[in-house]
């Protein structure tokens, strides 16, 4: 009779871990559809349709793997009260940074920056998954990780697909700093 | 300060829907996208906030939000922002602003505000340059910053607005970097849950006339030192400060100016006695 409650005394703390881990993660797929929805804000305020159309897909995507979590724990609705994840920075390992656009900017240029917060990302839960801690966690880490991977591989090959930016894309011929040339 | 119900208020409660001009990669989307989650944290409904602003690319973020908001004069949202707060003690009132409308046409409206110490939060998205009217130098733009509008920099001592919002009475002082919008919006809840006038300098890139301060992100770093309430030590520190510490400088025990009450409530008609002649 003993051993059997020891087992559960020890799992509902293990539960409770692998669902706060779960949230986090869900926290950080979140943060990354906000993003690219407000790149994508931005950059159809400014009439670049291409790139915007490119950040609404990017956030649709993103949205999609923050409910794919929210299934697979069973949430019968969204965590209201999240925690914001930081990895080496001051972010969550998938924003774009959000000093990073230009009105001129090109799609090869927004997956350039997906790239990067796939591979980030896919480091980040690689990294959890070297960690000590209950092995559920270490487990859903690094399916975690291979998720992202898979997402970088997708959109590598979209890169593949899309034309590398000219030297001096970014001239314009009617700037709008008076400081320029 | 009236909360709602945490469960039904989230970040996007506060967005207006209407779209934000301003230049992709500026400072300022991150600045609002804080402020929104800084109330969400509060546990405020939007009824129960209001953001005042002057004039400036920065000030446009009242109508980007869904509280109560005035989008007033060139430099003069610290004084419409007082008036309300005294009016209305019971909102939690933002003021937002730029580097030229606070510290240049409203500079001394920032000097009295500290003084005066109301219960305010001023945030002001300091990016060391005139943005909307085409890059020219503003009191904390660098004095060898060279530009077709001044030639060879102005040659000037920037102001520190830290320092004088210290030498004034601000009792809360904080800097933070658009560039980390989660702790942005810790800070920002924190200068609101802080008694009397807070001021956070949130360092938040021109990229169109500044396009250098994209390097800000590798220069800025967590202040080495824990928050004081001791002015003599804040100064002490703020005085050697380079522009790049974040977080809280100083938090103050002033207790903040209350109007006094009044008992009888005023009519129009009592309110025209002191005028009649």
């Amino acid at each position: 009779m003993t051993a059997p409650r020891k087992r559960r005394q020890a799992s509902k703390p293990a539960a409770a871990a692998l669902a706060e881990f779960m949230r986090r993660a869900y926290a950080m797929e979140l943060e990354a559809a906000e993003r690219y929805a407000d790149f994508a804000a931005q950059m159809e305020m400014h009439n670049n349709r291409e790139v915007a159309e490119l950040f609404r897909s990017l956030a649709q995507i993103e949205h999609r793997h923050a409910t794919s979590i929210r299934k697979q724990m069973g949430w019968k609705s969204a965590p209201q009260v999240l925690t914001a994840v930081r990895w080496l920075g001051r972010e969550g390992p998938e924003s774009g940074a959000p000093g990073e656009l230009h009105y001129l900017m090109q799609p090869y240029h927004a997956l350039e920056i997906a790239l990067a917060n796939e591979q980030r990302a896919a480091r980040f839960f690689a990294a959890f998954a070297r960690r000590s801690g209950p092995a559920a966690i270490r487990a859903a880490a690094a399916a975690m990780a291979r998720e992202e991977r898979a997402h970088a591989r997708l959109v590598r090959q979209w890169l593949a697909r899309v034309p590398r930016p000219d030297p001096g894309w970014d001239r314009d011929p009617d700037p709008p700093n008076y400081n320029g040339e | 300060m009236s909360t709602a119900s945490a469960a039904a208020i989230t970040p996007q409660s506060f967005k207006s829907g209407v779209k934000p001009v301003w230049c992709p990669g500026c400072g300022d989307y991150s600045v609002l996208s804080s402020i929104t989650k800084a109330l969400a944290a509060l546990g405020l409904a939007p009824e129960n906030a209001a953001i005042v602003s002057g004039i400036g690319c920065s000030s446009r973020i009242p109508a980007y939000t869904s509280c109560y908001g005035f989008h007033g004069v060139h430099g003069r949202a610290l004084p419409a922002a007082t008036g309300l707060k005294i009016a209305r003690p019971d909102l939690t009132v933002i003021v937002a602003g730029g580097d030229g409308d606070g510290y240049s046409i409203g500079g001394n409206h920032f000097l009295h505000a500290c003084r005066r110490n109301v219960d305010l939060t001023y945030v002001v998205m300091d990016n060391h340059v005139y943005g909307m009217t085409k890059g020219q130098p503003s009191p904390t733009t660098e004095p060898d910053w060279d530009s077709k509008l001044a030639p060879g920099g102005t040659g000037l001592r920037e102001f520190h607005p830290l320092v004088i919002a210290l030498a004034s009475g601000a009792n809360f002082i904080a800097r933070a970097f658009s560039g980390d919008p989660n702790g942005t919006a810790d800070l920002i809840a924190q200068a609101v849950r802080h008694p009397g006038f807070s001021f956070i300098e949130v360092l938040s890139p021109c990229v169109t006339y500044r396009p250098e301060q994209r390097g800000w992100k590798d220069a800025v770093r967590p202040a080495s030192v824990a928050v004081t309430d001791d002015p003599a030590r804040a100064a002490r520190r703020l005085m050697t400060d380079d522009g790049f510490n974040l977080g809280v400088l100083y938090a103050g025990r002033r207790a903040p100016y209350r109007a006094a009450p009044q008992h009888e409530p005023q009519s129009p008609a009592s309110l025209e006695l002191d005028f009649a002649l």
